[in-house]
């Protein structure tokens, strides 16, 4: 324990910060929304739910414009490439290793903000989850105007992704306290600056994607 | 790389927190969506303005004074002879009345051999069949002097007055002849009295119409429930169109009328195949609502426009009917006939209506209903006397037609007028039993010696074996639209319990609908992630992260 140091990387810039933030609050108003439209509970009242779900969905929609033109232009893509290697040493670690106060296998850094087991569950969510979600919200919104359209195979997709971006919350949540300290993932995300011991060296292969000339 | 992170960082001194939230005001304010969040403009919605446009120039106004009119300065001594005064200057009206279904009450039928109209083979469930005009009881409501004999009677609709003339002519017949003074005093009053009520010509008013539509079926409110005397002088709150303190509209303000043919009939199908505006189209033969509040009446990028394909405005405008009076939900015949010290008697129940009648049987009423909502493309489909059905079943006499694959079919409120009635057991057909008149049930209390009258006005075989089967009969609800503010709320449809449309099939409605897969998976997805979450978080603490001291 003690021979571990504490070091400090500055690993999210103030974009990448406000984006995940902004995010964040974009899914939980869609969700609290879009729950509340599928019946399962009453909150804000039927007509307020819509109007706020569509709205945010939009709006959301709109500024992930935003988000993917940075993405480009920035190379920061490239951290979403996904990779096996250690991948198995990642899932070991979170179902063995955790337990007995084993390191981390892959630690964060500039070049590589996540870990191979992240890299696939964000790649999953961004590539996957969320476009569905959005194409299929679109469509929804839309459906009216698209003809003959059902929009029974819409609801169903839009809601089961809904369901399990939920799912990815959780867990993602839970993540966020598995760092050096419970709130050490949160401050990270917030300031900019993640703690983390510096005992691991960063492989080559791990930032070489991201590596600026 | 250690450069760049601290030059980055300069900047992050700076709380991100209230960055983030400035550029999403911007963004938010910059959005036009938003409006619809946050407190729109009250600023009028395109159905209104465009209504409004629609009756601003119905200031109706004529050149002729009837009063002033030389040939209705007579001593009338029958009804004729006023309908005669009326043809003298409006030579083809009669000719086009008698055309029309107020004048014959038939209207052919797509079925060969089979007229529909009270003077046909339809019937309903309340006194089931008019008998081909044999039941003379009916013929009160016929627009002519004397039931379906002698001329048509103008005044009807276009008196501005309502006028007791039969019993005025019967009263004048008897004093015919007599010298007294005082009687021929009385008989030059009255002679008054009638060139008065004849002058009096107007457009046909609310109580023109309402004088048979208002109590169809026998009484006040009996069959429509969205028709009854409450509409002479509605308020706002009963039926924005027709309010004394509103739009004050007559029937004929939406009923058109063309040849004295009037708008606004169910039978004849499709009822109204083009949905267009009077801006299309100013001579469009059916005003519909669409016909001055356009197809997206309301505030612009709201979702109710999107509701506008498949939900007709009734739906959510008319919340309730039968607000102010009651109406009949419910006519059971096998209860009639019993009979009280040998006489016929009448129960009265809530609401002062008859709930037991000797020569009708048992009612219901009630006040503020529910409607109940089916597809409908403007038409009906009807069970006549002619036509088979099967005892076992209700029989839905008359049924709206639509689907929701049928781009005219609109999700639409009824009054739902269930029922028992009598039908031949062995030919498996309604049956049209006599009621009034000295051989009619109300006289005699014999149901199949009724039945074997009634189907013989109509030239239909009975068996002479009868029993009773359970009806129901559909009325569209369209009247009582109420002020916008009372409209219905998204949850009353949009809702898993109790949705006013959980009987409404082929589409899916949010928060009405959902597939069991779909919410079976998310259950266990979340319920998974959490209780995951939950064991590998204890298993943390108590392991203390595996760092033992």
């Amino acid at each position: 324990m003690n021979e571990k140091t504490i070091t400090k990387v500055y690993l999210y810039t103030r974009f990448e910060r406000f984006w995940h933030w902004f995010q964040a609050l974009m899914i939980f108003l869609l969700m609290i929304t879009g729950f509340e439209v599928h019946g399962l509970y009453a909150l804000m009242g039927f007509k307020t739910a819509v109007d706020l779900h569509n709205f945010i969905g939009l709006f959301w929609l709109g500024s992930f414009a935003f988000f993917a033109f940075w993405l480009i232009i920035t190379g920061e893509w490239k951290q979403y490439i996904p990779t096996t290697r250690k991948l198995f040493d990642v899932a070991l670690y979170y179902a063995w290793g955790i337990f007995h106060g084993q390191d981390h296998p892959v630690q964060k850094t500039p070049g590589a903000k996540h870990n191979p087991l992240q890299r696939l569950a964000y790649l999953g969510i961004s590539a996957m989850l969320l476009p569905v979600q959005m194409i299929t919200g679109l469509l929804y919104y839309l459906y009216n105007s698209l003809g003959s359209v059902s929009l029974a195979p819409i609801a169903f997709i839009h809601t089961l992704a809904g369901f399990l971006l939920v799912n990815f919350l959780i867990i993602h949540l839970y993540m966020t306290t598995t760092g050096h300290s419970l709130f050490s993932h949160i401050k990270g995300m917030i300031t900019g600056w993640e703690e983390i011991y510096d005992t691991t060296k960063i492989e080559e292969w791990e930032t070489k994607a991201t590596k600026k000339a | 790389m250690g450069n760049n992170l601290k030059q980055m960082d300069r900047g992050g001194n700076v709380s991100p927190g209230w960055m983030a939230a400035l550029v999403f005001v911007i963004l938010l304010a910059a959005c036009p969506g938003a409006s619809s969040v946050f407190a729109a403009a009250e600023d009028e919605s395109l159905g209104i303005k465009l209504a409004k446009q629609a009756v601003r120039a119905d200031k109706h106004w004529t050149t002729v004074d009837h009063s002033k009119i030389e040939i209705l300065n007579q001593d009338f001594s029958s009804g004729d002879q006023i309908t005669q005064a009326c043809l003298s200057c409006h030579t083809d009206a009669a000719m086009q009345f008698e055309e029309t279904i107020h004048w014959t009450w038939e209207v052919p039928s797509e079925k060969p051999g089979i007229m529909n109209g009270k003077a046909g083979h339809a019937v309903n469930n309340f006194c089931i069949s008019g008998n081909a005009m044999e039941d003379k009881g009916c013929l009160s409501c016929h627009a002519g002097w004397d039931g379906t004999d002698g001329l048509v009677n103008c005044l009807s609709c276009h008196g501005g007055e309502k006028f007791p003339f039969k019993e005025t002519f019967a009263d004048l017949a008897a004093f015919a002849g007599d010298d007294d003074p005082d009687l021929q005093e009385i008989v030059t009053q009255l002679h008054a009295d009638i060139q008065k009520a004849v002058k009096n010509i107007t457009l046909p008013r609310r109580n023109n119409c309402g004088e048979c539509h208002f109590k169809g079926g026998g009484g006040d409110g009996v069959k429509h429930g969205d028709l009854d005397t409450s509409l002479a002088k509605p308020n706002q709150n009963l039926d924005v169109h027709m309010a004394v303190d509103g739009a004050d509209f007559t029937c004929t303000r939406c009923h058109t009328t063309v040849k004295h043919h009037i708008a606004g009939r169910l039978y004849t199908r499709p009822a109204a195949a083009e949905r267009k505006s009077l801006i299309q189209d100013d001579m469009a033969t059916k005003i519909t609502c669409e016909s001055c509040h356009s197809a997206t009446p309301h505030k612009a990028a709201t979702k109710m426009n999107d509701h506008t394909d498949k939900v007709a405005c009734q739906s959510c405008h008319i919340p309730e009917f039968a607000r102010v009076n009651p109406t009949k939900m419910w006519w059971d015949w096998t209860t009639a006939g019993k009979m009280k010290d040998g006489k016929p008697y009448v129960e009265k129940g809530e609401f002062g209506k008859p709930v037991y009648k000797s020569i009708k049987g048992s009612f219901t009423w009630a006040k503020n209903v529910v409607p109940q909502y089916f597809w409908y493309n403007g038409s009906f489909d009807n069970i006549g006397i002619k036509d088979d059905i099967d005892p076992q079943q209700i029989v839905e006499v008359s049924h709206p037609l639509g689907s929701p694959d049928d781009p005219n079919a609109r999700i639409h409120p009824f009054k739902i007028h269930r029922g028992k009635q009598p039908y031949d057991k062995i030919n498996k057909q309604l049956v049209a039993p006599l009621l009034s008149g000295p051989k009619g049930y109300w006289t005699t209390f014999d149901m199949d010696e009724a039945i074997t009258l009634g189907n013989q006005t109509l030239d239909v075989p009975y068996s002479g074996e009868f029993d009773y089967v359970e009806t129901t009969y559909a009325f569209p609800i369209t009247h009582m639209v109420a002020p916008a503010g009372n409209s219905l709320g998204c949850i009353q449809c949009h809702t898993r319990d109790n949705s006013r449309l959980a009987g409404i099939t082929g589409i899916y409605m949010p928060g009405r609908d959902k597939f069991a897969i779909v919410d079976t998976i998310g259950l266990i997805a979340v319920l998974g992630a959490l209780a995951g979450v939950t064991l590998h978080g204890l298993g943390r603490f108590f392991t203390r992260n595996g760092r033992e001291e």
